[in-house]
């Protein structure tokens, strides 16, 4: 990474880990190099809470148990969390006015997972408003900074996590995406983010945007990094009925660099126009790297793909409207002050608690719902899902897992899209298809344009075909 | 006798929602215990906290296939939750979680006994699950104050087809539908308290007419009574209308039980587009036949088959088995007192008919009790039963023996050998007194002799309190009879 933000506490779990047992340093250390580094880049404005007490006492108990010789397997890692996702007793935003103030009564399932596996809980990471947003612009706590280019967004909506791990403010830390919020971001940020299959990852304690899409994942700087934390997220939980009984595999163990006799596909539909040349030639770069390493690549086609967008938007909007209902000003959260009735208290609750994108998306959602329009909007777009699922499984038949662009323009100017809605969805538009089907992708660095800025590869596997897109990805990032 | 224009035939669906008895609420571990401090039975899930997620009680299902398979309906192997969207301040998600395109049960009945012998069926078109809101409680000076306590606590909702011809056969299937659901164990049937809740679609044609009228739908009836009543209201309130060449409204009315009339809900309180989709939160339930033959299994009797069985194997009258099997736990409590009775004899079996229905039941009443509350156990009850039959206390001696075992507990035996109770049968004794009482009472004597003979009652009651009642009435009666009769000579 460039300039100033290539800090001496930007390092991955494995220089930790080996410093770690030579004694080199402690996790406290550790932890305060990033607070460090959180402070210094305070301009960013990735963090909308920092742990400094927390995060600092966490580190000493770790460096107990390192000791002690009982430490867990992230001992050392320093994790920023997506203001999305619960955190007892601390504030959980979701990026919105109405819940500035509320604080949350229990831990995320991932959360607890990451403590009780020793890593340190830096803080809350900045985001557009419920999630909702590719730009980390509809944020009600300011925008999040490209550390590269301050003048550009870093991509949303986990703007925040995604620039404190390029930043080296964390080692890793968790985003939400339920479009593409993980994978574009770290496209524009130049780092790894991954997320999972739907069902992988418990999703209690993850404020919901739009339940049936909604996965958690990592951000690292390796593709090594994201599979040791998805290791200790993944899996059955109790608390989530969605969640998977799926056996969790050592995702990290299995990295070898080795993918000979692997097939991959290339999506027809994802490299046609709107697609930058440069990231166009950036891919096809990669994808010889993949043949000259002994992988079969043919093209393949996913004809509904031109549906995605669509779809994705009647499907979430539908799902936000109902979700975020809760948010009223009757029990918790942000009340209008002096309302008469009911009914205006919740008018007003909600018309000056929310952002514009997010009422605009409970106002689609909301429409799309509604009786008469049900069927032609809601159920034709569950259908269309169905489709886009089956264009996967159809798809995976022949390979066994897909490369395409994470985004079709690299970092853009903040403001160039706010004012567009239509254009600011379709930066989502080779993201949204892995939401709809429910199967997992990973975007990785796939070199600089021009400009200098970060492109971002995407490679895509089935249902729970984690391990073939870590393992491909893992090849990607050392090759060439 | 039908209370309308009879040249009209109203068609009425009933919607009626039963609280479950499950432990625990429908998709969060808080207790579903009444009575407690506002918002004490509450969780981060049922509160509706940012971020949480349901997970469904299972034993949900369970209750809720029990009633579907005793109301023969169809279980779906597969059915799916949908969210009702509404806002409302006791809502703590804005939505409620329920079922709307899948529902688990459908296609059932029911029957009633419109009179002596002649049955109608009556169809169910579905049973689903979803789970209560919370409480407002607004007759207060202050803002209007939110118990969330019964927000989760499931639900059932049966919705009958349109079938129902008359208030009556409302009225019938609705305590028909309380006697499943008490007899299953599922919901304890109590309309006053709201544990079964009531709402009608009412729609009146003229007779032979093939398509049904505008419906209304009436809400807020919370007794059985006010179930016919309010629905006797509004056929009429329609013929009216119709009569005087107006239409029939489709609107949400209120029964207003003080005025004993309907009145149209307020128009802030009317149903909304409540924007039904699938839940997304949650899997779909999956039945196998596996699951609903063991609950078949399970199933108890089914009410009608026991009253049919009680007067066929005790030879009870078929208003003492209807009274008897109104409620699981009455029946059982019979058949109970039955297994200890010593000869179940035609008239034995009355007799503990007599005293399940008769001191049983009033004491339940007057005390306001629960059956399975009843204190005395029914061994106890059959043990003294056995006391009479074989002679040893009379029937009047039992009423004080009843009293007294349920003070104190003790076993009918224990009490009437304490109390010295036995019945005397000793005709020599009996004799002694009955002569003291004829020497006694001269002046009645002489009426007797004179052809009052009603004045034996006087006698028979005064050798009774003589001996504390303990005198074997028969023999006194007899006794008695014949020295009289022996003056006459
Ligand atoms: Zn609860």
């Amino acid at each position: 990474m460039d300039g100033k933000y290539r800090c001496t506490s930007m390092r991955t779990f494995d220089s930790i880990s080996s410093d770690l047992s030579a004694g080199k340093t402690s996790c406290e250390q550790i932890t305060q190099e990033y607070l460090r580094a959180v402070e210094g880049g305070k301009e960013l404005n990735a963090f909308l809470a920092v742990f400094r007490e927390s995060a600092l006492e966490q580190a000493q108990t770790v460096d107990r148990r390192l000791t002690a010789g009982t430490a867990g397997p992230l001992a050392g890692t320093v994790v920023a969390i997506k203001d999305v996702i619960c955190v007892r007793d601390e504030a959980v935003t979701c990026g919105s006015k109405i819940l500035q103030d509320f604080r949350s009564l229990y831990d995320a399932t991932v959360v607890s997972r990451l403590k009780q596996a020793d890593a340190v809980i830096i803080g809350k990471t900045n985001m557009d408003e419920f999630a909702m947003g590719s730009s980390t612009e509809n944020s009600a706590f300011g925008r999040v900074k490209l550390p590269l280019d301050q003048s550009r967004v870093p991509g949303g909506s986990s703007g925040g996590s995604a620039v404190a791990v390029a930043a080296g403010m964390a080692t890793a830390s968790l985003g939400s995406d339920t479009g593409g919020s993980i994978r574009q971001p770290a496209a524009f940020t130049g780092i790894v983010g991954l997320k999972p299959t739907y069902g992988r990852v418990s999703r209690y304690g993850l404020v919901a945007f739009a339940s049936s899409f909604d996965t958690i994942g990592p951000f690292a700087l390796t593709v090594k990094d994201a599979a040791r934390v998805l290791h200790v997220i993944a899996g059955y939980d109790e608390r989530d009925s969605t969640s998977a009984a799926v056996p969790v595999p050592e995702y990290a163990g299995s990295l070898d660099k080795e993918v000979r006799g692997v097939r991959v596909g290339i999506p027809r539909e994802y490299f046609e126009e709107g697609l930058n040349e440069e990231i166009r030639a950036a891919l096809e770069r990669k994808i010889d790297l993949l043949r000259a390493g002994g992988v079969e690549v043919k093209e393949v086609s996913l004809p509904y793909t031109e549906y995605a967008i669509a779809t994705y938007y009647i499907l979430v909007t539908a799902e936000a409207s109902s979700n975020l209902a809760r948010y009223d000003g009757a029990r918790y959260g942000y009340r209008a002050r002096r309302t008469g009735d009911l009914l205006e208290m919740y008018t007003k609750s909600r018309s000056e608690g929310f952002g514009p994108e997010v009422k605009r998306r409970i106002m689609l959602g909301t429409y799309v719902l509604s009786a008469g329009y049900y069927d032609a909007y809601y159920r034709k777009g569950q259908k269309v899902r169905r489709l886009i699922q089956e264009d996967f499984i159809r798809v995976f038949q022949e390979v066994d897992c897909l490369v395409t662009p994470t985004s079709p323009t690299t970092a853009f100017k903040a403001g160039e899209k706010v004012d567009d809605p239509l254009q600011m969805y379709l930066s989502d538009i080779y993201t949204t298809s892995a939401n709809l089907a429910g199967i997992p992708g990973i975007s990785i660095p796939c070199g600089r344009d021009r400009q200098g800025l970060p492109i971002g590869l995407q490679i895509l596997g089935k249902h729970f075909g984690e391990p073939m897109i870590l393992r491909v990805a893992d090849f990607l990032e050392t090759a060439g | 006798m039908a209370m309308w224009d009879q040249r009209y035939e109203p068609v009425i669906g009933l919607e009626v929602h039963a609280q479950l008895l499950t432990q625990s609420k429908a998709f969060c571990s808080c207790s579903t215990k009444f009575g407690q401090d506002p918002n004490s039975n509450v969780c981060p899930v049922c509160l509706g906290m940012p971020g949480v997620l349901p997970v469904l009680n299972l034993s949900l299902v369970e209750f809720i296939l029990r009633m579907g398979l005793a109301t023969h309906c169809s279980v779906a192997p597969r059915s799916t939750f949908a969210r009702k969207n509404y806002f409302y301040p006791d809502l703590p998600k804005g939505y409620q979680i329920s079922q709307y395109e899948e529902p688990i049960c459908h296609g059932g009945y029911v029957e009633v006994e419109l009179e002596e012998g002649r049955w109608k069926r009556i169809g169910i078109t579905r049973i689903h699950m979803e789970e209560d809101a919370g409480k407002s409680i607004h007759d207060l000076d202050v803002d209007t104050l939110v118990d969330v306590n019964r927000c989760g606590v499931p639900l059932i909702e049966i919705v009958s087809e349109p079938d129902i011809r008359s208030p009556r056969e409302a009225y019938l299937y609705v305590h028909k539908i309380r006697q499943i659901v008490t007899y299953l164990g599922i919901c304890d049937g109590n309309m006053e308290e709201g544990s079964l809740r009531c709402d009608a679609n009412v729609s009146v044609r003229l007779k032979g007419e093939t398509k049904f009228g505008t419906k209304t739908e009436v809400k807020n009836m919370n007794s059985f009574r006010f179930v016919e009543k309010a629905l006797e209201y509004e056929i009429n309130r329609q013929i009216d209308l119709l009569e005087s060449g107006e239409q029939v409204v489709q609107e949400t009315l209120l029964w207003d039980a003080g005025q004993g009339i309907v009145l149209p809900m307020r128009s802030k309180e009317e149903a909304h587009d409540y924007r039904y989709f699938p839940e997304p939160d949650l899997v779909p339930v999956v039945v196998t036949q596996e699951w609903t033959d063991r609950i078949k299994e399970t199933l108890p009797e089914d009410p009608t088959e026991r009253r049919n069985r009680f007067v066929a194997e005790y030879n009870i009258p078929k208003y003492d088995a209807d009274i008897l099997t109104s409620e699981k736990a009455l029946a059982d409590y019979f058949e109970a007192v039955i297994r200890g009775l010593k000869t179940k004899s035609e008239e034995n079996c009355k007799l503990a008919s007599n005293w399940t229905m008769g001191d049983v039941l009033r004491v339940i009443n007057t005390e306001k009790i629960a059956v399975s509350d009843f204190p005395l156990p029914p061994a106890h009850l059959a043990e003294m039963l056995n006391l009479i039959i074989g002679g040893t206390i009379s029937g009047k001696i039992a009423k004080d023996v009843f009293e007294d075992m349920l003070k104190t507990r003790e076993s009918p035996k224990v009490i009437v050998e304490k109390k010295g109770l036995v019945q005397v049968s000793d005709i020599a004794a009996i004799e002694t007194i009955v002569d003291e009482i004829l020497a006694k009472n001269r002046q009645q004597v002489e009426s007797y002799l004179s052809g009052k003979t009603q004045v034996l009652g006087f006698f028979v009651g005064e050798t009774m309190k003589a001996t504390k009642g303990r005198a074997n009435p028969k023999i006194v009666n007899e006794l008695l009879r014949k020295k009289l009769e022996g003056r006459k000579e």
